[in-house]
């Protein structure tokens, strides 16, 4: 049997908030949770998504970084920045195609999620997806993602020109071999525009 | 900001000689200042020798890697925009008041630890403030630039002297005596008492546990240990056994210490060189925040300064990073929750073919 990886599969979130919680438990961050969870277009649907850190090969992230803050484990996992070198100027934040790091006002630091270091370095889940009920965050070997899901792994995006490479795979359908990433703009339809103050979702988007 | 000249990201030449030739400044600018600093090597210890040596060897390290790292060019940009908006003729004199401020903040008081954690502050204070003040007191005096000896006319009078000038002097009974005679043995307390806080935090923090390193979180740690605690037994050896195996003792501390100034440029002690580049940062972000704000292409929403995407976009086009979307657009002006969004819904359409859609309801 095949080692096991992360999977990624944006499509199944149901928007649960337990990774959310669960990332807050992580023993290299405890507290803070460093998950992303995105309401994608608040009044249109319901659609959620979340972010984890996809372990870029070549991680801008550490690229762009004036401190050299951004260190790769020997087993491809790049970790949370530095705390001695870390000087919270925020290059990794905007430069990340997948914008995962995360600017931590009250430390002026940067932290990211670190793949559960603690825990996959010794062959255990990552909180995330060890309670991720439908199976959009999937720590899992590569037959068992074969046996189970309609599409298939892949690990290779396009941003532009710039062609990136992760640890972390996302599922799609068969023929894909990239994910070329386009600007994807859903402009509301005016039925959905509500201009009634005591809309719910209009409420909720002031309060984010 | 506007008129801020820009930086050149890829200098000619290259890294390597560039670095080695810093490094090789560096170092001979330390022999020149031990030479003249010592008045011609009059006032230079022999015995002290292979302390110096060990110094000559770390500052041609420290200028080699320091010069190495501001090649790369995300360094290079804060760098030189740090001092450029720093010295901004018309900023300086707020700049030089703010500088003392951030400066007793975060150097001296190091606040910006205590807000990670407590313990880690406390070990990082006494252990930073032990070495420093050691530091200042033994690098001197390794290089001959002070020396104290007795006055000609009164053994109960000491004296100090600072390239080669008569600066103080203190009878043998005054509170200074102890204090210079002592201070090193203070400083040794001190980093000890910031070791096993050290020590303590990394054996209970199972994060810490995780991620650390032997070479680059407990080798430091080990070595500081070391000169402190071989120094302290040079202290015991003379006033408490009548100087017991001092000389095997002053070797091993030499070792320790001649070890420690070998490995500081490339270890984690180099963090205390890079550190200070910090304090640059905040001037830049004030300065960005006086600018305008960049706004997200897909949003509309602020959420940088148009500074740092500014410059940012050079240094990924000094990095060859390529984030020119084909529509004309760049993907760095898409704001990081944005990002996200989208890339759920690039996932969404990946399945949204038309054989997807049929499929879809020939299952019904
Ligand atoms: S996903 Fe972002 S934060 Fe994670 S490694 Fe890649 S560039 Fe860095
Ligand atoms: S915020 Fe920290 S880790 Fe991120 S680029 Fe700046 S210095 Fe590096």
């Amino acid at each position: 049997m095949s080692e096991r990886a992360f999977y990624i599969d944006y499509s199944r979130c149901i928007g649960c908030q337990s990774c959310v919680q669960a990332c807050a438990e992580c023993d290299t961050h405890r507290g803070v949770s460093l998950i992303h969870l995105e309401t994608i277009q608040r009044r249109e649907s319901v659609q959620t998504a979340p972010q984890v850190c996809m372990h870029c090969e070549d991680p801008i992230c550490a690229r762009v970084c004036p401190a050299d803050a951004i260190k790769k484990t020997p087993d491809g996992v790049v970790q949370s920045s530095l705390k001695p070198r870390c000087i919270g100027c925020s290059n990794c934040v905007l430069a990340c195609p997948f914008g995962v790091p995360r600017y931590q006002v009250e430390i002026d630091q940067m932290m990211k999620c670190d793949y559960c270091y603690d825990r996959t370095s010794v062959d255990k889940k990552p909180m995330c997806a060890t309670v991720c009920p439908s199976g959009a965050l999937t720590f899992a070997t590569a037959e068992e993602i074969q046996r189970s899901r309609r599409g298939i792994a892949i690990n290779s995006w396009k941003f532009g020109n710039e062609v990136v490479k992760t640890k972390v795979f996302v599922i799609v359908p068969r023929e894909v071999e990239r994910v070329n990433v386009e600007l994807v703009q859903i402009s509301p339809t005016p039925s959905a525009l509500s201009d009634d103050p005591y809309d719910v979702a209009l409420m909720l988007e002031s309060v984010e | 900001m506007d008129g801020l000249k820009p930086i050149n990201l890829s200098p000619r030449g290259s890294d390597t000689a560039h670095s080695l030739a810093w490094g090789l400044i560096a170092a001979a600018a330390l022999i020149v200042g031990i030479v003249v600093g010592s008045r011609g090597l009059k006032d230079f210890d022999p015995a002290l020798i292979s302390y110096a040596g060990a110094t000559v060897f770390s500052a041609f390290g420290l200028g080699y890697r320091y010069a190495m790292w501001l090649r790369r060019p995300p360094t290079r940009l804060y760098w030189f925009r740090g001092w450029q908006i720093f010295l901004i003729p018309k900023r300086l004199p707020g700049n030089i008041a703010r500088l003392v401020r951030i400066f007793w903040n975060n150097v001296v008081l190091q606040r910006f630890i205590e807000r990670r954690s407590k313990t880690r502050w406390t070990a990082h204070w006494f252990l930073a403030w032990g070495c420093l003040i050691a530091a200042a007191v033994t690098f001197p005096l390794s290089f001959g630039w002070i020396r104290f000896e007795t006055a000609a006319d009164n053994q109960q009078i000491y004296r100090a002297f600072v390239f080669g000038i008569h600066v103080a002097s203190f009878p043998l009974d005054s509170i200074m005596a102890p204090l210079a005679f002592n201070i090193l043995d203070i400083c040794a307390v001190m980093v000890l008492i910031g070791v096993f806080v050290a020590m303590w935090r990394r054996g209970r923090d199972r994060g810490a546990m995780s991620v650390q390193q032997f070479s680059n979180d407990l080798l430091p740690l080990v070595l500081l240990f070391a000169i402190s605690v071989t120094g302290l037994f040079l202290t015991a050896s003379t006033h408490l056994m009548r100087g017991l195996y001092y000389v095997f003792l002053s070797q091993l501390h030499a070792v320790t210490v001649i070890f420690t100034l070998l490995y500081l440029p490339f270890g984690k002690f180099f963090h205390i060189f890079q550190r200070p580049a910090q304090l640059g940062i905040d001037f830049y972000k004030r300065a960005g925040e006086e600018g305008g704000q960049a706004q997200c292409i897909r949003c509309g929403q602020p959420f940088a300064t148009q500074l740092q995407i500014g410059d940012l976009k050079a240094v990924q086009s000094a990095l060859c990073i390529q984030y020119a979307m084909r529509d004309g657009t760049h993907y760095q002006d898409v704001c990081p929750a944005c990002r996200r969004k989208n890339l759920a819904l690039t996932q969404d359409a990946l399945w949204r073919t038309p054989e997807a859609e049929l499929q879809r309801f020939d299952r019904f």
